[in-house]
């Protein structure tokens, strides 16, 4: 028998698609959590909202584990009598490995500690990346960090302002497309910043994503300060047996992910050819040709004949920092900074520069302030600067329009300073 | 040894990060890890790595939502145990992806997949998200446990892949459609480069805790918070420190709330979902964009959204019959121009969706390439 009357969510649990309703309902009849009433309470409060059209969670308090000032979120509801399973519900970030693999036994070890420690209900995962356990009371924190760090070796995540859990695509181990090691580089980078991760010290908080290659799977140009993204700089390897294969129709195109649609037969000139965005391809009837020096790797003609077409061998990434959501100042995407670089252990050069980077927004960033504003605030110049980097023509869409140019004086032959006695001697008043 | 509460800093462990991702690699991946040749895309769902070595990995995807129960885990170990010798992966987007070996493999887990149902009839595994198709929503929290959120999320995620379900288990689209939610401007879900975003927005400003605003927040914060200099100081009549906001320089964008816990904006009314569309990451062809807002506002519809719902079927019916093969829904809409996208969809435009904030004038028109 249900606690609560749930006439609205009930409806969600008709229809195809999982019913995320019925999966916590199943957890409050047949799930044994310590805090037995949660997922009860869950969906008598989520229904109150439906009722309500609005939130019953309040401000998050200032919880968390000994020693850390991120990884744990304080949660309250705002009618706590009503729903007493509920009343404290703070989420826990646990740290992700590299790519989301997971072995059953470690699945079952995590969800072994949580129902000790908490409601049963997780996301899988959180936005950034995490892991997260889904509603606990303050007494359990201590208990579980220690269960977690003793027995399962595993950390928290990132919460507030400092460095978020960083993500990476599944990178080589099923990619074909991955221009570097993305688990591992996202590995030993989180890793290495273990104290910004879990101790605040930043003006707001700060994400790294790596990308294997510029079809972008973990979103990083968008949704991260700083987005390595995996490219190569040599020429694209061709199988013309294979090309031939995909013309003559033996191969399904873009691996098949069309599939369930007739689009006709391939025709290699009008979809690959002719949508090459730098129209450095060509087809004679029997030879692909490609100007590498001209391609810019967006991926189409790869993703579209990926058993004929394969990366470079001379790989790397491009380094871009800035993105973010449109919390203050809008949203804006990762601008370009480093176009190539080696991402191989130990990964110290791209350490070398998060930490200029760092250092800087530290220094200058205002409270909330994104790193993507402040390069805003103070200039791609400024940027430039502080990461000692020269200008590179790739960096801009275009040069600038406007000629307010602010040259420095030592740009300026014989400076700034002048004589005014001296231009009056020609010059007259 | 257990924890000891009278001595919580015993033995502590600190900073040890993640496990190391090579322990959870199944073998098939682990031997072939820079290895593959290429891909293929069977069916929808079921995709089958080639490596050079010789091996092959076949993977089925299916969906998940992302707000799970251990129950619901335990039970995916149970299917990984019996079919995928005792691992699986997660994706980015939210699917849960089982891996074999061989291919004879696929079939009996396919057959296991499909074969489980929750009590109520919804499928608990559906097999797609691959291609030329629909794949899972990323969202964020929404009522079941954020505090700034404009509407739910897991609730509308349901009801809009109810909705477009057919396009999850097929690869009929001209190119993949990436469908995200965000139940407010803080946008955890960053959904501003989603082929259709569906963004929580409030049309209220806040109210203020008079009584209680100074004892609660620190006032200049709040203050500085503001991004239009909307919010001033002022005193009660009794005489206690408060905040007072202009109204109209309110841009509902939520970050005094975040900074102060006594100025709430969410409303049964002024609260609703706003739908963007045209955002894209890859660099696919064209360059990553950011989505632009097509609907300003509809209201909470709890528990289906119909309004959301049928208005994000709709743009996915328009995209799917008018775009070329290739291209993504924003591609589509700046072949054919904006005013086309609106005419063809049936969406009203209005003056709420030019923009007036710090980058509006890079969105207006310096042109006579107009269409009629």
């Amino acid at each position: 028998m249900a606690k609560h009357k749930t006439p609205m969510l009930d409806e969600l649990e008709s229809g195809p698609w999982p019913s995320f309703v019925s999966d916590i309902r199943q957890q409050a009849e047949k799930g044994k959590q310590i805090l037995k009433d949660a997922p009860e309470d869950l969906l008598g409060i989520l229904e109150l909202s439906y009722e309500d059209k609005v939130t019953h969670w309040k401000h998050g308090g200032i919880v968390g584990v000994f020693g850390y000032g991120g990884g744990i979120i304080g949660r309250y509801c705002d009618q706590p009598q009503q729903f007493p399973g509920v009343a404290h519900f703070h989420t826990i970030r646990v740290n992700q490995p590299s790519s989301k693999y997971y072995s059953t036994n470690f699945l079952r070890d995590l969800c072994d500690m949580w129902e000790k420690h908490g409601s049963g209900l997780t996301n899988m995962h959180g936005s950034t990346g995490d892991i997260i356990f889904l509603g606990t009371t303050t007494d359990h924190l201590e208990p579980l960090f220690y269960d977690l760090t003793h027995e399962l070796n595993q950390d928290l995540g990132g919460s507030g302002s400092n460095l978020r859990t960083p993500a990476c695509c599944l990178g080589m181990s099923r990619c074909e497309f991955a221009c570097y090691d993305t688990q591992e580089a996202c590995h030993q980078m989180t890793n290495e910043y273990q104290d910004e991760l879990h101790r605040p010290a930043f003006p707001y908080k700060f994400k790294f994503k790596f990308d294997g290659c510029p079809n972008g799977c973990v979103a990083s140009i968008a949704r991260s300060d700083m987005s390595v993204i995996g490219i190569w700089r040599d020429e694209i390897r061709i199988n013309q047996e294979a090309v031939k294969a995909y013309v003559g129709g033996e191969l399904a195109p873009n691996a098949g992910a069309h599939a369930s649609r007739d689009w006709g037969a391939f025709d290699i000139q009008k979809e690959v050819i002719n949508l090459c965005p730098t129209g450095c391809m060509s087809w004679d009837g029997s030879k692909l040709e490609i100007n590498d020096k001209e391609c810019t790797k967006c991926m189409h003609c790869l993703n579209t004949m990926p058993r004929a077409l394969r990366i470079g061998e001379d790989r790397g990434a491009a380094i871009l920092f800035g993105a973010k959501a449109p919390i203050l100042e809008g949203a804006q995407m990762s601008t370009l900074t480093v176009p190539f670089m080696k991402i191989e252990e130990p990964f110290d050069e791209l350490k070398e520069l998060i930490e200029k980077v760092w250092d800087w927004w530290m220094e200058e960033g205002k409270n909330r302030e994104r790193l993507g504003e402040l390069i805003q605030r103070q200039s791609w110049q400024k940027f430039l600067e502080i990461t000692e980097l020269e200008a590179d023509p790739r960096m801009v869409d275009e040069p600038r329009s406007n000629p307010y140019i602010f040259w420095k004086e030592e740009e300026v032959e014989g400076g700034w300073t002048r004589d005014i006695n001296v231009f009056r001697q020609k010059h007259q008043r | 040894m257990p924890y000891d509460p009278s001595d919580p800093l015993k033995d502590r462990i600190t900073d040890i990060g993640p496990r190391y991702y090579e322990e959870f690699l199944p073998p098939v991946i682990k031997n072939n890890k820079g290895k593959w040749l290429y891909h293929d895309i069977i069916e929808p769902g079921v995709l089958v790595h080639v490596s050079e070595t010789g091996d092959e990995v076949y993977t089925v995807r299916v969906g998940g939502c992302r707000l799970m129960s251990i129950e619901h885990i335990r039970e995916m170990c149970e299917i990984a145990d019996k079919h995928c010798d005792g691992y699986l992966r997660f994706t980015t987007r939210n699917n849960i992806e089982f891996m074999v070996d061989s291919k004879d493999k696929v079939k009996p887990l396919m057959d296991d997949l499909k074969s489980r149902k929750f009590e109520k009839g919804s499928n608990k595994f559906p097999i797609g998200g691959t291609g030329a198709g629909v794949t899972n929503i990323v969202h964020t929290q929404g009522w079941a446990h954020c505090h700034t959120p404009a509407i739910d999320a897991s609730g509308v995620v349901k009801a809009v892949m109810d909705g477009i379900y057919d396009e999850f288990g097929s690869m009929r689209l001209p190119a993949p459609v990436r469908v995200s939610l965000a139940c407010c401007l803080n946008m955890c879900g960053a959904v501003h480069c989603s082929d259709i975003a569906i963004l929580g927005i409030h049309r209220k400003p806040p109210m203020i805790d008079h009584e209680w605003i100074d004892k609660l927040c620190e006032l200049p914060l709040a203050i500085a918070a503001c991004p239009t200099a909307a919010i001033k100081p002022a005193k009660t009549e009794s005489g206690l420190k408060t905040l007072e906001v202009k109204a109209e320089r309110c841009m509902f964008c939520g970050n005094c709330y975040t900074m102060c816990a006594a100025m709430p904006l969410a409303d049964e009314d002024g609260s609703g979902v706003a739908i963007l569309v045209g955002g894209k990451l890859s660099n696919r062809i064209s360059k990553p964009k950011f989505s632009k807002v097509v609907v300003p506002f509809i209201p909470n519809q709890p528990p289906r959204w119909d309004d959301t719902v049928e208005i994000i079927k709709n743009i996915v019916d328009v995209y799917a019959k008018d775009a070329r093969k290739y291209e993504r829904l924003g591609d589509w809409a700046e072949r054919i121009g904006w005013e086309r996208f609106f005419e063809k969809t049936n969406l009203p435009f209005t003056h709420h969706l030019i923009d007036d904030y710090r980058f509006a004038y890079t969105t207006w028109r310096q042109s006579t390439q107009i269409k009629f």
